[in-house]
């Protein structure tokens, strides 16, 4: 047997080797690190002329935070078009799964990029029909695989017509 | 002569002592709490008390239909997400008869193996933290579970709760620029797995502390139902992805490692050992994956006919298995969930009686269970 000590100062070695390595933690507030072209913040980019107000997000949501009221836009024909007054999102209760951007079958609702929502109160936290047209329009690229195609990493600005598969 | 009546100031009664580790006990890696009755600094009886983190997973997903229970296993074992979707979605499968294309099959074996990698890190790091070597030997495992992480946003885009897997499939295929980052951190992971090695077999503390504490016999173990590392460390060659292969692991070439004595040594030396195999294995994905579909069309809200299905996965922690009942609608009538720390804890108590309340500690933490999975 070798002598005692032995295998723990060969774990020191170890551990010395790493004094003239780079650290590898961030200093958070000062230096942010970077996310991939796919990561779903806690945001969310809605892009109003593609929304019909169908409330497909409402239904895919696991929780039922999504809140949708519309009434039909006056001149036009029943059920074809519907102007959206109300688009509560309740994000102090959703988990970003993106299950409604999934589902959202004219590419009009998108995860957004950003992190950095924390508030006083739980009412701060629900997203408005007035927050989302508000938004930056910087849509992640998450269930949006034509926005990867265009080489889109959600760092741009992307117009109605370039946010989904089809145009308008 | 008169005898002098004994005071009882040399002769003690000894009693036991009750004494509560946790809830908020730092090293029950969780909301765990256990009642140990203590004989001296020996442990005579153990107890573990559990509920503290029970959110009714399975009561939840009565009400939510197949596809979005994906978002509830993903917080049942929450270092394990990836393997928690699989599981759920290979009992849907099995009950509404989906295919799945061959190349979703790889991806689904590549993230649970890189989940198992990023697991175990997870299991070793809080157990050498526990050992006393505090935090050094734990920030060098975060580390490589980061690197995992990472790519686990480049691909889902999320780090803990993935909700990656789907009814037929994955969600998504893989990013570009996704096989050079897997290459690199393959490539530096072999030689931080080598230095892990160097950091750790040798220690003599560690060595002291962990070898020939606590053995299990592997009779016992299938006695009690133990599944995973902790049953195959007990010289039980049995393991899922051998044994009834699922996905794509008929086609995977890897070694289970296996050791005899089923001590806390053997314990951590097996999930050391399966790092490595499931870093070969991941190469070994990578390059046979084939071209095509990752996912087969499924409807959102599947009605699977009316029957009842088991199914079960070789998940990090051991069996992790899904029991499903359809009557036919969007939801599941019953979702029962065998989750394999729950069913490992069977054995803490043998475990722990009749060595030290230090020993007790570490046989928890090569139990290697997780707190959201125990209490669901």
């Amino acid at each position: 047997m070798a002598l005692f000590g032995t295998g723990a100062i060969k774990g020191l070695m170890v551990t010395l080797g790493y004094i003239r390595r780079k650290p590898f933690t961030t200093q958070y507030p000062e230096e942010k690190l970077e996310q991939s072209p796919r990561f779903r913040g806690n945001t969310f980019v809605w892009y109003e002329e593609r929304c019909t107000g169908c409330a497909t997000c409402a239904k895919g949501c696991p929780l039922g935070i999504i809140r949708i009221v519309t009434h039909p836009e006056p001149h036009s024909q029943v059920g074809s078009d519907y102007h959206v007054d109300v688009f509560d999102i309740d994000t102090g209760r959703c988990m970003f799964c993106a299950l409604c951007v999934e589902v959202c079958p004219y590419d009009a609702l998108h995860m957004g990029g950003d992190f950095e929502q924390a508030s006083y109160g739980r009412e701060e936290m629900v997203i408005s029909v007035e927050d989302l047209k508000a938004m930056p329009k910087k849509p992640r690229t998450q269930f949006r695989p034509q926005m990867e195609m265009i080489g889109h990493t959600g760092d741009d600005e992307l117009d109605e017509h370039e946010a989904g598969r089809w145009s308008l | 002569m008169n005898v002098i009546p004994d005071s009882g100031a040399t002769n003690y009664d000894i009693e036991p002592v009750l004494l509560n580790l946790g809830p908020q006990h730092p090293s029950t890696h969780g909301v765990f709490r256990i009642r140990a009755l203590l004989d001296g600094e020996e442990v005579v009886d153990v107890e573990p008390v559990f509920g503290y983190l029970h959110r009714g997973s399975s009561k939840l997903a009565e009400e939510r239909s197949y596809t979005q229970v994906i978002t509830l296993t993903d917080r049942l074992d929450y270092l394990s997400g990836m393997s928690n979707n699989l599981a759920y979605v290979r009992a849907v499968e099995a009950l509404a008869h989906v295919d799945v294309p061959e190349r979703a099959q790889y991806l689904r074996v590549m993230m649970a193996e890189l989940m198992r990698i990023a697991s175990h890190l997870m299991a070793l790091g809080f157990l050498i933290n526990d050992l006393g070597a505090w935090i050094t030997p734990l920030m060098h495992m975060f580390r490589e579970r980061e690197k995992v992480l990472d790519l686990f946003e480049m691909v889902c885009g999320a780090r803990i709760t993935f909700s990656y897997m789907r009814i037929g499939g994955v969600s998504h295929d893989l990013p570009p620029g996704f096989d050079a980052a897997l290459n690199a951190f393959l490539d530096d992971f072999a030689e931080r797995v080598a230095e892990y090695e160097a950091l750790l077999l040798e220690n003599e503390i560690l060595v002291s502390r962990m070898k020939g504490i606590a053995p299990l016999s592997g009779e016992r173990a299938i006695e009690c139902s133990v599944t995973g590392p902790n049953l195959r460390a007990s010289g039980v060659n049995f393991d899922l992805r051998k044994q009834a292969p699922y996905e794509a692991y008929d086609r995977m070439n890897f070694d289970v490692p296996v050791t005899q004595n089923g001590d806390n040594w053997d314990r951590m030396w097996v999930r050391l050992q399966e790092m490595k195999e499931s870093a070969r294995m991941t190469r070994q994905c990578m390059a046979e994956m084939p071209d095509g579909p990752t996912r087969t069309p499924a409807d959102f809200f599947i009605r699977p006919p009316v029957g009842e299905v088991y199914s079960a996965i070789e998940a990090t922690k051991g069996e992790l298995g899904f029991y499903l009942v359809s009557d036919g609608t969007i939801a599941p009538y019953r979702c029962g969930i065998r989750s394999p720390s729950f069913i490992n804890l069977t054995v803490l108590r043998e475990l722990c009686v009749g060595w030290k309340l230090a020993d007790l500690i570490v046989n928890f933490g090569t139990l290697d269970i997780n707190v959201g999975e125990v209490d669901r």
